[in-house]
């Protein structure tokens, strides 16, 4: 069976300058599309992808981050919504290209859905009370 | 069958008047009528809650030891620049006011984290505030520099005061041209990517009594989560604009000036607000009460989203430049379906004014009312209606030789 996955991978400054993501196409056939990565020599690095491939494969490639010392997220958690600050004016919903912040139209309430964000930050600044807040 | 506001109020002593919201009054009128209704209604409370920029405060701090004369010197809160230019602890800080090191918009799109709105808050939410402050010393008011912690319960007086509020509808932005822009009514993509309004539509206060019938100065109002007045018409008050057969505006019309005691409002109806590329600001709660004294104005309460039109203005080009002119009407119940349609496009739209919020400080205003605890005022003056001739008028430059 197929998946894909939206994940956060954390690596230690030890391992910035190893060929992790090449590992994981080549040896566990998963097909990557960064989203998102910052990776500074001497510095713990962050990249942010979505990963599909095989599930037996994911799981493979999941337990070889793991091993090496990579520390893996689901994305849904970097993107937060702060709920004391969100205002529900929802000037958000036509900026989130996934539809993950949505406008209930019975309730007026905004909602977010962690699992449809891809962490593209559109939603940040533009947000008058500045809810939207980025967790790495 | 008239009511007085004097009668109302003997009712809301009693525990006795009835009280419903501006979505409610629609289902009653629709189902009993207006006359039913009018008589069964006793008062109709509104509600919105956007960002409005003409807002702020005036603070007294109290005399220093030695005595410091803050009039004709500067004074920050927070590293924002407050307006010094009353007497020798009187000051007032805007809305759109800037600490003087922020960048501004240097690195486009500025940011605008933190002015004076965000000050405001921090009043209201109790929380210490820097002040700083350089005077140029007399022999009254000797010392020229101060520095030290506010906060709110220890000033003399804390009071909102703002010029221009609440809106009688708005404008819906759009952006025609094939760069992203960055607006008071936000971000706004490219070729018609998306369109922005701010109004509660038929919750909005002005939009229940598009005459000002019952709404004046002197009316007692929900602002910022505590109780404030009306004390004049807003700037830029512009009751002549179009208005559709219901004598709704369908365009930015009146405007009120509000103010009350900032010490019993609450942070979570005064947010500081950050507009990217455009400034910082307050978003404002505020709900007026409507007294039903009438037929007339029961109808008018009942107006609903579909009946209030506005105008789908370019902020790329036609708004900055002062260029007449819209792209075409739409409707409240079209702006919050999601969507719009604007020369043949299917534009989403989206609020910057939170129609939930205004729900709340509606039924909040009805709670009050209903628990005795809030009387209507009777207005001693009303504000100018469209007999006034009143319009909204831009600025003659008269260059300077």
């Amino acid at each position: 069976m197929k998946v894909s996955h939206r994940i956060v991978l954390h690596f230690p400054p030890r391992l910035v300058d190893q060929p992790i993501v090449y590992k994981l196409v080549k040896d566990y056939n998963l097909v990557f599309n960064i989203l998102k990565a910052s990776v500074t020599p001497g510095e713990e690095g962050v990249l942010v992808f979505e990963l599909s491939g095989l599930e037996r494969d994911y799981e493979a490639g999941m337990d070889y981050l793991k091993d090496l010392g990579v520390r893996i997220q689901p994305l849904g958690q970097d993107i937060r919504r702060n709920d004391t600050k969100c205002t529900h004016c929802g000037v958000c919903i036509s900026l989130c290209p996934t539809g993950a912040l949505f406008l209930d139209r019975g309730t007026m309430l905004v909602h977010f859905d962690p699992e449809k964000c891809t962490a593209c930050e559109l939603c940040v600044k533009p947000c008058p009370p500045r809810a939207m807040e980025v967790h790495f | 069958m008239a009511k007085t506001i004097a009668e109302i109020n003997e009712k809301i002593k009693k525990g006795q008047a009835v009280v419903v919201t501006a979505e409610e009054i629609i289902d009653i009128v629709e189902e009993k009528g207006v006359e039913e209704a009018a008589k069964e209604v006793d008062v109709v409370t509104t509600g919105t809650f956007g960002p409005m920029c003409s807002s702020g405060a005036y603070i007294n701090i109290g005399h220093a030891k030695p005595r410091l004369k803050l009039g004709g010197g500067k004074v920050y809160l927070n590293d924002v620049l407050a307006y010094a230019g009353l007497a020798a602890v009187d000051i007032y800080i805007g809305a759109t006011a800037l600490p003087d090191d922020d960048p501004r918009n240097k690195a486009f799109p500025g940011e605008f984290r933190y002015g004076g709105g965000h000050v405001i808050q921090d009043l209201v939410a109790g929380k210490d505030v820097k002040l700083s402050a350089t005077a140029y010393g007399t022999d009254c008011y000797p010392r020229k520099k101060l520095e030290t912690w506010i906060n709110i319960k220890d000033l003399n007086e804390a009071v909102l005061l703002n010029p221009r509020n609440c809106y009688q509808n708005y404008n819906v932005a759009v952006n025609l041209s094939d760069k992203i822009i960055y607006t008071y009514m936000g971000v706004l993509k490219p070729n018609l990517g998306n369109a922005n309004y701010c109004s509660a539509g038929q919750l909005s206060p002005l939009l229940n009594d598009p005459y000002y019938r019952t709404i004046g100065i002197g009316t007692c109002i929900f602002l910022g989560g505590g109780v404030g007045y009306i004390f004049w018409q807003g700037t830029q008050h512009s009751p002549t604009v179009k208005r559709t057969e219901n004598g709704v505006p369908s365009a930015p019309a009146g405007t009120l000036a509000v103010m009350g005691d900032l010490k019993q409002m609450k942070p979570e109806w005064l947010v500081g607000s950050s507009f990217l590329g455009y400034g910082a600001t307050l978003t404002v709660g505020l709900g007026i009460p409507i007294p039903i004294l009438d037929e007339e104005i029961c109808r008018f309460t009942a107006v609903k989203d579909e009946e209030i039109w506005t105008q789908i203005v370019d902020y790329s080009e036609s708004y900055p430049q002062m260029i007449p002119g819209s792209l075409g009407e739409v409707n409240y119940a079209q702006l919050k379906s999601g969507k719009i349609t604007v020369k043949g496009k299917e534009v989403p739209t989206a609020s910057l004014s939170s129609y939930s919020k205004a729900r709340e400080i509606a039924n909040t205003l009805k709670e009050w009312i209903q628990k005795g605890d809030f009387l209507l005022a009777e207005p001693v003056a009303p504000i100018p209606g469209p007999e006034s001739g009143i319009t909204f008028r831009s600025l003659k430059e008269r260059p300077i030789e």
